[in-house]
């Protein structure tokens, strides 16, 4: 099994308040991992760390073998919260295809091809009927499985999510981890949640982060060993304070 | 009114003032959405404002008034743009700070050139019947370089105007995409300066814009809507002041402000019954 995410010795603060502290932690290709903590953790900052959104004063971070600003087109994001306003002008099939910018030409117009993985992409999450929506008129749900469509269009190979469900209801929830179940057969993820009994029913490992320390194994034990041993998807959970 | 389309069948220097102001709309329309859509009308009037430097500086020196403005709007743009940028916690009273000293700036240069001070009023409330033809053509020229921008780099232009995070995530250059849209945003406001002056840019950069997004729902259609109604009101503000002599600027503002609390109230109340509509289907 190869790493695809790893940190090394990483601290970070904002500006006087240390948030993370000597975070040695990996991810293996294939995982579904998910982590859990209480607010103010660091959960937040561990995912922008990965995702190169901000650097840490100390250690590195490495996605699949080189520095994160260099992976980012392998990386899929759906964040907590939509960063856009909920009343701008937009379809869903026009905001989806944002997802596809980094790849392709800089000038101009999408191509086939980038409308063709749209509609895949909306097909898969069973949104296709809601691609000529303007995004304001959709449901805190379909909203959600819209943006995990404009995470996979890029054709990412690790999906990292914060929060995917925070804000949307059981019955949605479950239905988004899901789909989040189906793509891992094919993708790594990343998901942080608050709510450790829900999320142990589909992730393969679960890393707890509270401010100074993550807790995780560190052993490769296959997810279907486990399956095998305690007749559940769920491998281990590590949980040191 | 019917003085207005005759005169301006004989006089070539109404017909250049038309032209203007159908130019200008052009601009508003297009970077105006992006104004409103993306929120920063306040940064716009800092922009806006802040030219009178570049004007004043220019009479002083003696070149080009419209050549100064957009030295001192591109300026202006970048240093808003850097502070939005890095300096968040301050932004908005550094913003304030840029457009009163920009102001300030403008008005000492123009105190200290004699004979220069009847050109004030028009800089600032504008005076579209007096441009010159060859400031049409720059206008043109402006007007070109925005669409050939805006053409090539819409898709990044929306993704840093819809969601800045996600855009920086997909490797867009998110700081180089929002610093070449206040550059925009600058060009734009020289391309009004003729048509309402520095003062009254900003209603006309926002308000055609602010009343498309009332009734459509993309981004291209709003700057189609908000071009055309650009158009009527420069349009019908010079031919509804031309007969009584008024100023054609603040009659333009008065004509789009009107219409933009109309279609406000129109669209809130039509919100309303939409939404009773909806709870009194089966």
């Amino acid at each position: 099994m190869s790493k695809v995410i790893e940190l090394c010795d990483v601290s970070f603060s904002y500006g006087l308040i240390p948030v993370l502290q000597h975070i040695d932690f990996s991810v293996e290709q294939g995982e579904f991992l998910g982590i859990v903590g209480p607010n103010a953790g660091g959960k937040s900052t561990l995912l922008r760390l990965i995702l190169g959104l901000i650097k840490p004063q100390e250690g590195t971070v490495t996605v699949l073998g080189k520095k994160t600003s260099q992976q980012r087109r392998q990386i899929g994001y759906v964040p907590q919260y939509p960063g856009f306003a909920r009343d701008f002008p937009i379809t869903v099939e026009q905001a989806v295809l944002l997802g596809r910018l980094g790849s392709g030409s800089m000038f101009g117009r999408y191509t086939p091809t980038d409308y063709a993985a749209v509609q895949a992409a909306l097909l898969e999450l069973e949104a296709q009927d809601l691609a000529q929506r303007p995004i304001s008129a959709l449901s805190g749900g379909q909203l959600q499985r819209i943006l995990l469509a404009r995470a996979l269009v890029s054709d990412p190979k690790i999906l990292i999510l914060d929060e995917p469900t925070a804000n949307i209801d059981m019955r949605i929830e479950s239905d988004i981890f899901d789909h989040l179940r189906e793509l891992n057969k094919r993708l790594t993820i990343l998901v942080v949640s608050h709510d450790v009994a829900f999320i142990s029913d589909y992730v393969s490992r679960v890393a707890c982060l509270n401010r100074t320390l993550v807790c995780h194994t560190t052993d490769a034990i296959d997810g279907n060993l486990i399956q095998h041993l305690y007749g559940e998807p769920i491998r281990r959970v590590a949980h040191v304070h | 009114m019917t003085e207005f389309f005759n005169a301006l069948v004989s006089q070539p220097f109404l017909q250049m003032s038309l032209l203007a102001g159908l130019l200008a709309s052009l601009g508003c329309g297009v970077i105006g959405t992006f104004v409103v859509v993306k929120r920063i009308t306040f940064l716009a009037g800092g922009i806006a404002h802040s030219v009178l430097a570049g004007m004043g500086a220019a009479v002083y020196y003696g070149f080009d008034p419209l050549l100064g403005a957009l030295i001192a709007a591109i300026v202006s743009a970048l240093l808003i743009g850097w502070i939005r940028l890095n300096w968040k916690t301050q932004e908005d009273t550094l913003i304030g700070a840029i457009w009163a000293m920009g102001m300030a700036i403008g008005l000492l240069f123009i105190s200290q050139t004699p004979g220069y001070t009847g050109s004030l009023t028009s800089y600032l409330f504008g005076n579209i019947l007096l441009v010159p033809e060859q400031d049409v053509w720059f206008m043109a020229a402006l007007d070109v370089l925005l669409l050939v921008i805006v053409g090539l780099f819409y898709r990044q232009f929306l993704a840093v105007i819809f969601d800045e995070e996600f855009a920086r995530l997909r490797g867009v250059p998110v700081s180089f995409f929002y610093l070449l849209l206040l550059c925009l945003i600058a060009v734009t406001v020289v391309l009004l300066i003729h048509v309402v002056g520095l003062i009254l840019v900003i209603a006309l950069l926002t308000l055609p814009a602010a009343i498309a997004g009332h009734y459509v729902h993309s981004l291209g259609g709003m700057m189609l809507i908000a071009t055309l109604l650009g158009s009527s009101f420069t349009v019908g503000g010079l031919a509804l002041s031309y007969s009584p002599d008024l100023p054609a600027g603040p009659t333009i503002i008065l004509l789009a402000g009107s219409a933009y609390v109309i279609s406000a109230i129109f669209s809130h109340y039509r919100l309303k019954r939409r939404a009773r509509q909806s709870l009194s289907m089966p």
